[in-house]
């Protein structure tokens, strides 16, 4: 090593690399020798770590290690744990009714919170993430029900869903009376004036309520009742109450008189598992309109 | 010469003109020198010895001290719950939301050292730190097994023999169990103590357990045993900000160079005052050196390395009272008293002054805020979010409903019940949903001793005008025994 560059740097003592930029040299400081150490001994880690977990891309696989660690089977030993942990308070919601779930505090907290997740993986995209709902989608939150309030009800109602094809749903529209031609334009108009009346909402100046009340008897009284509080073995709202599905302005009323309404609630007991529609059941129920 | 004096001479190099060779010796570190400190009677050793056996014992007995909270709740004095999230330490129980005390204790804790060191220097590094009684407990061990300094130091020289090698490992092997039995004290508060000795003797405990026993006596074997000095030299930063904190009037172990020098021996000193000249009282025997746990010369100045331990003054007055002199060559004292002496004044000690005066001041403050806060701090608490979604409910009379969830806290360690008042609006319902009212109507919330139960409540507002967009509201916790209250504001949202 005759070569070895030997240049010492007149300020500091120590050796320079040789190499010169521009006048510019660069000392020439080794690592310490602990930190050296410390380095080779992270590639040990890492070719023991090679050797003990998956680490190399094969053409079809990788190497799988010798402890046989897999992240899937981490993540279904954790769900298997999660599961074990929930077996007594899942047993109980499987076995126990909607009515005794209520009835039972601890089992009411676990029945909302596995719920409150449902509502967001199935309910939520129609209904809102709070249940709040939307236009043509119930809010879940008022004390106004389509088709009932209770437990039972609204156990039924997600079950087998409305409109649907399950043979148990609920079933009952609102016709078309304006395209099927039942009723004229003018006719329309002076009902749905009449309609508004109900709930106290204004009219129209010069609107013929009388005439609105008789056309109201003779085509809707059937399914809204002849006060026009509705029917919930048909899901006709009640129209009397200042909670309005579409809207309450009388263009929107005029719209559902001519073309008729009817949307459709999916039946979920074929999706989702018996505990799961319970747990839906008391979740919705509790949202702070479930009647007794 | 301390270590420090040394590293710096060393680190003292001249600037290598080009073409020279570079002194490849310069030594990146003092080397160490190893220390043998000879074992000494007197004030201070008795001081120190009573201050080991109160705070070793406090440490390691503690755990075992029971304090009966009832039923509901862990029955040992001092415990950190970390499963339950709670600390106990005898009538007080700290919740999560409270480590804010542990701040205060923090800045008590600084204070307090601050308030020492202006008072009498580096007596907690003297009497108090872990590092110095754990220390000291290891070289009395040494002491035991290896003998006193001179002895030890001809048996560290001599070629090692047979027995040496023994002696060796009875020291280590003592040493060993004191770091053993100090990481197991260690892990005893945070678990019922006699039942984690149970489970630790059986091999049920946790790995956990184990393996901070083992961190432990990793530690305390080489920081007591190994490190010693080291630790107070280059390790610890209160050295360096004791230094910045200090002032004249701080006491500090001070050689009294003004009776002290210059230094002779009995007879020389007896011709030199036979002849008027003047002599110093230090005969130059080094036991303050010999009794220094650091190897501090406290006749070179005010130092780094010294401790304030006293230990070289208990060495100097029993030297001093064999020869029949004053004790208190070496004294707490401050370099300000010996200048007063040379020149013919009164030395004084000025305690009260604008620091100290300051320091108990703000540990006045601090420790009676803290104080207050612990005597006056609530034993419930409600915290609300609002319902995101829908952020107000329409109803079929027209009436709007707001929902929210709430938590609420119960500290005391038993069964209570609760209701919620709602203030702000003319005319509101509460109701608590899936909570069926009692037999008068309530609906109460009932939560379990020490523990937070979650409701989901719903406001109804009937006032006949709509209420604003946002209305300001205050939610009443009362506990319906002792009426106690706690209070939280939220809003009300409308359209």
């Amino acid at each position: 090593m005759a070569e070895e560059h030997r240049e010492i740097d007149a300020l500091t003592g120590t050796a320079t690399t040789g190499h010169e930029w521009d006048g510019l040299r660069e000392l020439n400081t080794p690592l310490p020798r602990w930190w050296l150490w410390l380095f080779y001994l992270t590639i040990v880690w890492a070719i023991g770590y090679w050797i003990v977990y998956p680490a190399w891309p094969l053409l079809t696989n990788s190497t799988q290690g010798l402890l046989g660690y897999h992240t899937r089977t981490a993540i279904i030993e954790d769900l298997d744990a999660l599961k074990r942990q929930r077996g007594p308070m899942m047993d109980k919601l499987t076995t126990a009714s909607v009515a005794d779930i209520i009835a039972d505090p601890q089992l009411l907290d676990f029945a909302r919170a596995q719920g409150r997740v449902a509502f967001a993986d199935n309910c939520a995209p129609c209904h809102g993430a709070g249940g709040g709902g939307a236009k043509g989608y119930p809010n879940l939150n008022d004390d106004d029900w389509l088709w009932g309030g209770r437990l039972a009800e609204i156990e039924q109602t997600i079950r087998h869903g409305a409109r649907g094809s399950d043979d148990k749903g609920r079933t009952g529209v609102m016709p078309a009376f304006g395209r099927d031609g039942i009723l004229k334009p003018e006719q329309i108009s002076t009902v749905a004036d009449y309609v508004r009346s109900l709930s106290g909402l204004p009219v129209e100046a010069g609107a013929d309520l009388a005439a609105g009340k008789k056309i109201f008897a003779d085509n809707c009284a059937l399914c809204h009742g002849a006060d026009g509080k509705g029917n919930r073995e048909m899901g006709s709202p009640n129209l009397t109450d200042k909670i309005w599905l579409y809207g309450s302005d009388k263009q929107t009323i005029m719209d559902g008189l001519r073309n008729g309404r009817g949307n459709v609630m999916p039946a979920w007991g074929s999706r989702l598992s018996d505990p799961t529609i319970k747990a839906l059941t008391v979740y919705v129920h509790t949202l702070g309109g479930g009647e007794k | 010469m301390n270590a420090l004096q040394t590293l710096v001479n060393d680190a003292e190099v001249l600037p290598v003109q080009g073409g020279l060779e570079p002194d490849d010796d310069i030594p990146l570190y003092a080397p160490r020198r190893k220390i043998y400190p000879q074992s000494v009677h007197g004030r201070f050793r008795t001081i120190k010895w009573a201050v080991l056996v109160v705070t070793l014992g406090i440490y390691y007995l503690l755990p075992f001290v029971r304090w009966d909270r009832g039923p509901n709740a862990p029955s040992q004095a001092v415990l950190i719950d970390f499963p339950n999230r709670r600390f106990y330490f005898f009538f007080i129980e700290i919740w999560p939301q409270e480590i804010y005390y542990l701040t205060g204790l923090l800045i008590l804790a600084a204070i307090v050292l601050f308030l020492m060191n202006a008072v009498a220097g580096r007596i907690w590094c003297g009497y108090l730190c872990p590092q110095t009684v754990w220390t000291d407990l290891f070289f009395a061990i040494e002491r035991f097994v290896e003998g006193d300094r001179r002895e030890h130091m001809q048996r560290d020289g001599r070629r090692w023999t047979a027995v040496t090698w023994a002696r060796k490992g009875v020291k280590h092997f003592l040493w060993l169990m004191v770091a053993w039995w100090t990481g197991g004290a260690w892990v005893l508060y945070f678990a019922d103590a006699p039942t984690l000795v149970k489970e630790l003797a059986t091999g049920e405990a946790p790995l956990i357990a184990y393996a901070w026993i083992g961190i432990l006596t990793v530690t305390t074997y080489s920081l007591a045993g190994h490190m010693r000095e080291q630790v107070c030299l280059y390790m610890c930063p209160w050295p360096r900000i004791q230094a910045a904190l200090t002032d004249e009037y701080a006491l500090n172990v001070t050689y009294r160079y003004d009776r002290g020098e210059p230094r002779c021996s009995v007879k020389k000193a007896e011709q030199l005052r036979a002849q008027n000249q003047p002599a110093g009282d230090c005969v130059d025997c080094l036991q303050c050196v010999h009794v220094c746990p650091t190897g501090v010369d406290i006749r070179g100045g005010a130092n780094l390395g010294c401790i304030q331990c006293g230990l070289c003054i208990d060495a100097c007055d029993t030297i001093m009272s064999k020869l029949g002199r004053a004790t208190g060559l070496i004294a707490y004292d401050t370099d300000l008293n010996i200048k007063q002496r040379i020149e013919g004044k009164k030395a004084f000690y000025k305690l009260v002054r604008m620091r100290t005066t300051l320091y108990a001041a703000i540990i006045a403050v601090v420790g009676g805020i803290m104080i207050y806060t612990l005597a006056t701090r609530d034993s419930e608490g409600i915290s609300i979010i609002h319902d995101r979604n829908p952020m107000y409910v329409r109803l079929s009379d027209g009436a709007l409903r707001n929902g929210y969830t709430i938590r609420i806290v119960n500290k005391r360690l038993k069964y209570r019940d609760f209701i919620v008042n709602v203030d702000g609006l003319p005319s509101t319902l509460v109701d608590f949903v899936g909570l069926p009212p009692r037999a008068d109507g309530r609906q109460l919330v009932s939560v379990g001793p020490d523990q937070t139960k979650e409701v989901r409540v719903v406001v109804t507002d009937y006032s006949a005008t709509p209420p604003p967009p946002s209305t300001s509201i205050l939610f009443k916790l009362i506990d319906i025994d002792s009426n106690e209250t706690a209070e939280m504001r939220d809003h009300f949202f409308g359209p």
